[in-house]
């Protein structure tokens, strides 16, 4: 199994959260995974209900089982004059770099730097190991940019390693690369059954197999239940007289089939025509995306919106198909 | 839906028909319709009368190809087939033509050329982190200066942080203002004495630093590129500097776009706060998929209660139950147990009330039998009506529980933001996906009225 997993999809699709929940499944008995975010949004502390993330890998989670998950928000700045102290000892000119804008400037204008900095970050906590020679983490987990921006993101180390033919950014590069483009890593998309995430997945997947980045696994999120099975959405689109379901309700004892139990006929097979507009489209979507030769999951919507257990629950779902 | 008369409902008509509004800019968190909204507000608009341009970042592929926009050319072209006096132009950022553009224009040939050949340049160009957030402040100051349109509708792209666009002139001021590309200016005066005077300290150590960390090369790429820019730089902040004040201006109108859900509407709340500590005019927050119901006056728990009601009853009544219904029409399932289910159950039939489409008839017409009691398992036709209007009850209850819950949500937000006016946008069956979506859209847009 890679060991650097990355986490990508369209904006809202549930990339925080099926990164964490990836996180939690993978830290089966006795091992431990890091969970990276990438982009400044501590939305992994908000997830696990925890204050504001550091530059710092803590413990956040004990997984079911007994394994542990760490996290870490990656600061770019932070991340640049950790790497400036750890390969050159510059640690003084950091200060001093950052005094003339220069930290700035890598990690905001600089093209490539901050992701440079970001997945080589991330790398390198795939590579550490600890004084025994053991892996200091089984996985690293990254809730990555979204679909539209992962190839460059990952990518950028071939850019970089280009625009720096020598020096140290480009040896950097390029041993982030190999980390990148080999069977160590996946990236996941994750997607909705709606026919905007399942473009931008088709995309994606495409992108990445031109970049050479191994694509994992197809997430579907947020899949919701089926209420109406086949039969009775067939039933209810028109072919069974109203009178029929007005009496019937009205035997549920929701009114009189002439008075408030039919006039909720209309109205419910108003839903129902809607439930299944929305059943066929998803239907269609998932044909769609099984077209990729990908191995697809899917994971249910929790109606009552997601908390710690929440997560919990998908990670544990997540564990059953097979995933961790 | 009804909506809280305490609330101040988002008067989107009014904004768009205001000759005085020149740009709407649609922010919010990742997903939650941006682009849809940005695109619905310019097909309204131009379909009352304005001649508007939709400037879309990074827009969902099915979106742009519905409004006629699938090649990147980075010039807002005419979408056809825009009902009303109007006119609907739209385009994509295209951030290293725009980039290119502003080389070509601020700089004599020579040098253009110069600068549009450094590899420095051609990464910064394509969009790296930050570029984009440059560009699209660019690309709307250039479209406003043109003054060819009366409204200008801005997509925001999914951004790391919230308003990174807004940021992007201070962060461009800050490099400028600083040290550092002096240091990258003067490549002649580095070792020299008149270098060493102004940038004295840590000296030697930073230069050192940064050829040790860029490689010589790049170094000299990075130094090439930045004395090329010398003299389009202010020119940058300028332009930078003016467009968002432009933003600040009356003219413009933010509106954040969010779900109603939990996350989506902190964010929203956030996007609130940062437009206001920048002093930008928010017109409003425009909820977007929001579900409602037509059977409100039942509730979830009555919906669930009739439903399990009918379902013990049609376990044990189905001669009874098919008393409702009249006995024409066979069981397709003719026994197969695992088919019974199948589309095609005898209700089928031809009831006055449903005008049954041809091929439902047909089905029905070709049942045989009388069939009940053939099926122990699930589908002898008579439980079908109870299990099917169960069904409907307990599809009813999911939305009335959905639409407690993004109430419960919303009033949460307008309760600590009473000063956001609000539009709520029904989340449609369907994808949206060509200009009658969008239109949809609009209608749901302006149809909450003060
Ligand atoms: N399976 C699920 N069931 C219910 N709610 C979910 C599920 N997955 C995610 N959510 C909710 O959907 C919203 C979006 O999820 P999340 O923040 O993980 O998405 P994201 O792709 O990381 O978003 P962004 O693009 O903004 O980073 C959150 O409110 C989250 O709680
Ligand atoms: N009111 C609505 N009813 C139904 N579907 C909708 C509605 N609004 C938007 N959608 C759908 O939601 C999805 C996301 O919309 P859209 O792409 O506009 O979001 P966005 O905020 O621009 O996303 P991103 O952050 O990725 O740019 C699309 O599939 C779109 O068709
Ligand atoms: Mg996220
Ligand atoms: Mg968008």
């Amino acid at each position: 199994m890679s060991r650097l997993q990355v986490v990508s999809g369209k904006g809202g699709t549930g990339k925080t959260t099926v990164a964490a929940a990836l996180a939690l499944a993978l830290a089966t008995e006795g091992k431990r995974t890091l969970l990276v975010e990438v982009e400044g949004r501590q939305g992994i502390a908000q997830l696990f209900e925890t204050e504001a993330l550091p530059y710092e890998e803590r413990k956040i989670a004990v997984a079911p089982g007994g394994g542990e998950v760490y996290a870490l928000a990656i600061d770019p700045e932070l991340a640049l004059l950790d790497y400036l102290q750890m390969f050159y000892k510059l640690g003084g000119a950091g200060r001093a770099l950052k005094k003339l804008g220069a930290v700035d400037f890598a990690t905001t204008i600089a093209p490539g730097l901050r992701d440079v900095l970001l997945t080589g970050k991330a790398c390198e906590a795939v590579r550490r190991k600890d004084k025994q020679g053991r892996f200091a983490y089984d996985c690293v987990v990254m809730d990555a940019p979204p679909t539209g921006r992962i190839t460059r993101f990952l990518n950028v180390n071939d850019e970089v390693a280009g625009l720096a033919r020598i020096g140290p950014i480009h040896n950097q590069a390029q041993a982030v690369m190999r980390v990148l483009k080999s069977p160590e890593t996946s990236v996941h998309l994750v997607t909705l059954l709606e026919e905007m995430p399942v473009q931008e997945t088709v995309d994606g997947i495409a992108e990445l197999r031109a970049a050479q980045l191994p694509v994992g696994r197809v997430i579907v999120n947020m899949v919701r239940p089926t209420l109406l099975d086949e039969a009775e959405l067939d039933l209810g689109l028109g072919r069974t007289p109203r009178t029929a379901i007005a009496k019937t309700l009205a035997a549920a004892g929701l009114g009189g089939a002439r008075g408030a139990a039919g006039r909720l006929v209309d109205p419910l097979l108003a839903q129902a025509a809607e439930y299944a507009e929305r059943h066929a489209l998803e239907g269609a979507q998932r044909a769609v995306l099984a077209g990729h030769g990908l191995p697809l999951h899917e994971l249910p919507l929790l109606a009552d919106g997601l908390d710690l257990a929440g997560l919990y629950e998908l990670a544990a779902e997540l564990r059953t198909q097979g995933i961790a | 839906m009804s909506l809280d008369p305490a609330r101040d409902p988002l008067d989107v008509d009014a904004l768009l028909d205001d000759p005085k509004t020149r740009i709407v800019v649609c922010c919010g968190s990742g997903g939650v319709g941006k682009t849809t909204t940005a695109a619905a507000l310019g097909l309204r608009a131009a379909e009352r009368g304005r001649t508007v341009v939709v400037l879309t970042i990074d827009p969902a592929r099915r979106l742009a190809q519905s409004m006629g926009i699938d090649s990147l050319d980075n010039v807002p072209r005419r979408v056809k087939d825009v009902h009303g006096g109007g006119e609907l132009h739209a385009m994509m950022l295209d951030m290293k033509r725009t980039f290119d553009e502003i080389v070509e224009a601020h700089a004599d040939k020579e040098r253009a050329g110069a600068i549009l050949s450094n590899p420095f340049y051609q990464s910064l160009s394509a969009g790296f982190a930050g570029t984009q957030e440059y560009m699209a402040m660019e690309k709307l100051g250039q479209l406003r200066s043109r003054d060819e349109w009366d409204l200008i509708v801005v997509d925001t792209p999914p951004s790391r942080s919230a308003l990174d666009f807004l940021d992007a002139p201070k962060r461009l001021g800050s490099f400028l203002d600083g040290k550092l590309i002096r240091l990258l200016m003067a490549p002649a005066k580095m070792g020299g004495r008149a270098g060493m005077k102004f940038l004295n300290v840590g000296m030697s150590m930073m230069t050192g630093a940064l050829g040790k960390l860029l490689g010589g090369q790049l170094l000299r790429d990075v130094q090439t590129f930045v004395a090329a820019m010398d003299t389009m730089f202010g020119g940058f902040r300028k332009r930078a500097d003016a467009t968002y004040r432009l933003l600040q201006a009356p003219g413009t109108a933010f509106l954040v776009v969010a779900s109603p859900e939990r996350d989506a509407l902190r964010e929203a709340a956030y996007f609130v706060e940062r437009l206001a500590a920048d002093d930008m005019p928010l017109a409003g927050l425009v909820l977007n998929r929001v579900h409602g119901s037509g059977a409100a006056e039942l509730s979830a728990e009555r919906a669930l209660a009739a439903a399990e009601n009918l379902e013990a009853s049609s376990a044990g009544e189905n001669l009874e139950a098919s008393g409702i219904v009249d006995q024409e029409g066979g069981n397709v399932g003719l026994g197969n147990s695992s088919e019974s289910e199948a589309p095609g159950s005898p209700e089928a039939s031809d009831s006055p009330e449903t005008s049954g489409s041809s091929p439902s008839t047909e089905e029905t017409d070709s049942g045989t039998g009388s069939g009940s009691g053939s099926d122990p398992g699930a589908g002898s036709g008579s439980a079908s009506v109870e299990q099917l209007t169960a069904g409907l009850l307990r599809l009813h209850a999911e939305r009335m529980r959905l639409l407690a819950r993004e109430r419960h949500t919303r009033d949460r937000f307008t309760a600590l933001h009473p000063e956001v006016a609000v539009a709520e946008v029904a989340a449609l069956p369907g994808d949206v996906h060509d200009l009658d979506g969008l239109r949809a859209i609009g209608d749901q847009l302006a149809s909450t009225r003060p």
